[in-house]
């Protein structure tokens, strides 16, 4: 048996918990993991006003007459879609593989972009209609939760350029790997996120 | 041009506040003047205000506490003096106006910038000492924390000289704290500096909890792990869980205050009640933040000082992380008297009945590590026996305000003001004081002044129940909370009874001044040669005092719970899994904190005065510090095996070889 | 490296292991697009038991957020991944409490208080 494997099979005798401090990639990715769901636990504040004050439209539209669910179906398979091309660019970030990156991390900006077009339309047009945020508790919920994904999206989309801007002058160091890994773990969230906003705001309305 | 931002804001009205700013001005001034003539400025920017070192960034963090606390003591002072003079047809000297600004500030400044930074403190002073690592998982972020937190407090002190500072209870409720009833930048100033430090504390839970979940030294499995870091697990959790939910509904609020939504308004079917809910939904966990880490303190101060393990290491764990869960269970006793109804209440009365169970075995088992040690009655062991009396006492109050009936009637009196008091003060502020003492001379190399020590421990805590056992009488009698003034006479003489327990306390706190100055000059005689001036048991006092960067020339190997203990009695075990000295590295120093903060500043001023040019520039100075760091390569500093060597052999040559134990017996 | 990454548990999002990467993703792809249009048919249907479909859409969005969980972020209760999972756990165990929570607690307020909008009403 080599001195690798060796070194393996003994480090595999112990306990995970036992083997000091783990490598700065699974510290990072772990991390960041605490982070998002945190930011799970801001949207839930944030679901459960929704949840409160859904009902609370003080004369004026509720959700079932203000949401076109062909507009969410749109916004939805982007933001879906956008997912799974982030994890192709994930793939070839493992592989260094500069090409596939820009490919795939273009196209996830793209389709993010499209999402957010789709959104600001909404919201556009329901303040345009004088259905904005302050003529009641339920909409200042919705432009609340709806808006703040939106912003994390958006957040979301400024860092994906600025990784790319990384990978072009720093290359695909550790350093840059590791938070890639970081976006990938944001951006799936947000379409875990996006689900819920989906079903309980959107297909929830009555 | 600047917003609402004007002259006026400066309160020349007010000679009180004009007279604290010219003795604040003059005080910074002449420290400012002092550091700049003794040139120490680039010591402190290279050693200190870019550190990303989890010790010196704990020790920032109780300096900054240990300052606010005479701050918010002062508005204590002021609180208790002027309840004490307004009796019947008295006013005393404080307007209702400023009375309200006191003990909204007063609160806001004890737990958030007092407490909070006390508990984060220590336990990133010790949490990455005692796991036996080099430093927390984030050391950045660690320094971001640290300055976020500063940056708060240089809001609420803005808060006081221009401006006013929120009237609303340091919860700042609506309606009263919308718009409309609060137009002034008061509740501004609270919530954007509560924002600005939220965001510190809860990239500082992620920060301790994925240290102490995926950093601990070889052999150190969960179970091997001292109380200390269990308890600050358990705490950090909380942060992580609960901080997002202050956020969101301060975020809320801000909405309501800036862009006209109605989450909490009275009309347009705003909820205020929705609110409160949230609000204590973040503020019950937050109190078992504090006290958690307080109680792994205790533990460890218990286990040095009675010379055992500590007893029922494992019912101790247990506990710690019931109480984690449960504290989430229980929030709605804040708000009994809301009319959620009698099936709600019961449900919750009863989750807070049930949650003090786990502490009370906590309590058995430091009662159980004494019996039958040789208990040293040193400073931190006094701090303990007052904590078991005192929060015992204020553990059984709050079982009593667990009975929705009993909380109908005692709900915001004076009752309640003592029992928080008692635990807060008897749990966290004992725990604090027993902490500093324990490890101060781990950081700086020399312990503190004993009979000092002692004399402030007494100061403490007579001053504690001369100052609060009135107010449980007197709540019984019905006074309320935040009265700035009282109709019935004979309330008087108890309430000067507890402003001579106020007085006493601020001997205690004067005496901690003094305890620091006298210690400094004394060190050379009180010098810790070896690291272990205690004869203690966990894997901190392995170093030196005060530790090098680094921690641990060498990676220490666990085999059991109190690891330090088993090294001293047998000897440190098998080497060969670890080569004796390695090059390692550590990570550079950084000013991204300090700017970030700076910036968070500009930006938190801006949003308060609504002054939209200086907000802006807040944010891209804030997003190109942020920039500028995301690119930088150069992160660490690397010291080389050679230089361990020396190192190690430099100290080995000063230290003493017996291990000296600082103890007096009590006779 | 790569097994001493292994040795150490993995970080969340990371699947070394996998060679055919985007087998993954698109499985995944397959299930979410699946429930996605399940969950439109549901809140527009007829053919379903009326006040059963919000528990319909819940059990399908739970459904959907486990697929993202599965197949994009990796994570599941192998050994290595304890640490991750018992996260995921807690911040469940977190949201379902501060939601649920507070929804049966404001209701009960809602029922008992009279509203601020009446409130105001009724002072005129």
């Amino acid at each position: 048996m080599s001195t690798a494997e060796e070194a393996i099979r003994r480090m595999t005798d112990i306990p995970l918990s036992m083997r000091g401090p783990a490598p700065a990639r699974v510290i990072a990715g772990f991390g960041f993991w605490l982070f998002l769901l945190s930011d799970v636990i801001l949207f839930s504040a944030l679901f459960s006003a929704y949840a409160v004050l859904s009902g609370a439209t003080a004369g004026g539209p509720s959700g079932a007459e203000l949401f076109d669910k062909g507009h969410v179906f749109q916004e939805t398979m982007c933001l879906l879609a956008s997912s799974v091309t982030c994890g192709f660019g994930l793939l070839a970030v493992q592989k260094a593989d500069s090409r596939g990156m820009y490919l795939w991390m273009g196209v996830t900006f793209l389709l993010g972009l499209c999402f957010l077009t789709l959104e600001t339309g909404e919201f556009g047009a329901m303040v345009a209609a004088g259905h904005g945020p302050s003529r009641s508790a339920f909409l200042s919920s919705f432009f609340a939760l709806v808006g703040t994904h939106g912003l994390h999206v958006s957040m979301g989309l400024i860092w994906l350029i600025v990784m790319l801007l990384q990978v072009k002058t720093l290359g695909f160091r550790p350093m840059v790997q590791r938070r890639f890994f970081c976006f990938a773990l944001f951006w799936h969230a947000l379409d875990i996120v996006w689900v819920g906003v989906l079903t309980i705001v959107y297909l929830g309305a009555r | 041009m600047f917003g609402r931002l004007s002259l006026a804001a400066i309160p020349y009205d007010q000679p009180i506040i004009i007279g604290v700013g010219a003795v604040l001005a003059i005080g910074i001034l002449s420290v400012l003047t002092l550091v700049t003539v003794k040139g120490w400025w680039p010591y402190l920017w290279r050693e200190w205000i870019t550190s990303v070192d989890h010790k010196r960034i704990g020790v920032m963090y109780v300096v900054l506490a240990l300052v606010m606390l005479v701050r918010g003591f002062s508005d204590a002072l002021m609180m208790r003096s002027q309840q004490a003079l307004a009796a019947g047809h008295a006013v005393g000297y404080l307007p209702p106006e400023h009375y309200d600004q006191i003990f909204s500030a007063h609160g806001t400044i004890m737990i958030f910038f007092v407490a909070m930074p006390f508990v984060i403190g220590l336990m990133n002073f010790a949490v990455p000492l005692q796991l036996g690592v080099r430093d927390v998982a984030f050391p950045v972020l660690n320094s971001v924390s640290f300055w976020l937190t500063a940056a708060g407090v240089l809001l609420v002190n803005l808060s006081l000289f221009v401006g006013e500072f929120a009237r609303t209870g340091w919860l700042a409720y609506p309606p009263l704290s919308e718009l409309s009833y609060s137009p002034g930048v008061g509740v501004d100033y609270y919530l954007w500096s509560l924002q600005i430090s939220g965001l510190g504390t809860l990239l500082s839970g992620i920060n301790l909890t994925t240290t102490i979940l995926k950093m601990r030294a070889p052999g150190m499995g969960y179970a091997r792990m001292p109380v200390f870091c269990w308890t600050s697990l358990a705490s950090n959790l909380l942060i992580v869980a609960s901080f997002p939910v202050l956020t969101a509904t301060f975020g809320m609020l801000l909405l309501d205050r800036y862009c006209g939504f109605h989450f909490f308004t009275n009309d347009l079917g705003g909820n205020p009640m929705m609110y409160i809910n949230l609000i204590w939904i973040w503020g019950h966990p937050e109190v078992y933040i504090l006290i958690l880490p307080m109680f792994g303190v205790f533990s460890e101060v218990v286990a040095t000082f009675s010379g055992k393990p500590l007893f029922g290491y494992r019912s101790m764990v247990l506990a710690t992380m019931v109480i984690c869960a449960l504290s989430f269970m229980v929030w709605l006793h804040h708000f009994f008297t809301m009319g959620a109804g009698a099936n709600v209440n019961a449900f919750f009365g009863v989750m807070t009945m049930i949650i003090s169970i786990p502490t009370g075995v906590k309590v058995f088992n430091w009662l159980f590590t004494m019996y039958g040690g040789r208990v040293r009655f040193t400073v931190p062991i006094y701090w303990t026996l007052g904590f078991i009396v005192t929060f015992v006492i204020g553990g059984m109050t709050g079982v009593l305000l667990a009975i929705p009936p009993a909380d109908f009637v005692l709900h915001n009196s004076l009752f309640l003001i003592a029992h928080f008091h008692n635990v807060a003060i008897g749990g966290v502020v004992f725990g604090v004081m027993a902490g500093i003492t324990y490890w101060f001379p781990k950081a700086f190399g020399f312990t503190l002044n004993e009979r000092i020590g002692k004399s402030i421990f007494w100061c403490w805590f007579l001053g504690f129940y001369l100052a609060f056992m009135p107010l449980y009488a007197l709540g019984l009698m019905g006074a309320t909370r935040r009265m700035q003034h009282y109709a019935n006479p004979h309330w008087q003489p108890l309430m000067i009874v507890a402003l001579i327990g106020a007085v006493l306390i601020l001997f205690g706190i004067a005496l901690t001044i003094v305890q620091i100055a006298v210690s400094v000059r004394e060190r050379h005689a009180h010098r810790d040669g070896t690291g272990d001036p205690w004869d203690a048991r966990t894997l901190e006092w392995s170093t030196r005092s005060p530790p090098p960067a680094w921690n641990f020339s060498e990676v220490p190997v666990v085999d059991g719970i109190d690891a330090f203990w088993s090294f001293k009695k047998q000897g440190s075990p098998r080497r060969d899994l670890q080569e004796a000295l390695m090059d390692l590295h550590v990570p550079r120093n950084t000013p991204i904190g300090f700017f970030l903060a700076f910036f968070a500043v500009v930006l938190g001023f801006a949003l308060i005065w609504r002054i939209e040019w200086l907000a802006a520039l807040g944010i891209l100075g804030a997003v190109a510090i942020i920039l500028k760091e995301a690119w930088r390569t150069d992160r660490h500093v690397e010291i080389t095996a050679e230089e361990l060597a020396a190192f190690e052999k430099a100290h080995a040559a000063m230290s003493v070889k017996h291990v000296h134990i600082v103890a007096e017996v009590e006779s | 490296m790569d097994a001493q990454v292994q040795a150490q548990g993995r970080g969340p999002g990371v699947d070394p292991a996998d060679v055919h990467g985007r087998r993954s993703y698109l499985i995944g792809l397959a299930y979410a697009v699946g429930l996605t249009l399940a969950s439109f048919w549901a809140a527009t249907t007829s053919d379903v038991y009326a006040p059963a479909v919000p528990v319909l859409l819940a059990a399908l969005a739970i459904a959907q957020m486990g697929v993202h969980v599965t197949f994009f972020l990796h994570i599941s209760s192998a050994p290595d991944q304890t640490n991750n999972f018992l996260a995921l756990e807690f911040g469940i165990f977190i949201t379902g409490l501060v939601i649920f929570g507070s929804m049966m607690i404001m209701a009960n307020l809602n029922h008992n208080m009279v509203s601020m909008d009446q409130l105001m009403q009724m002072q005129r």
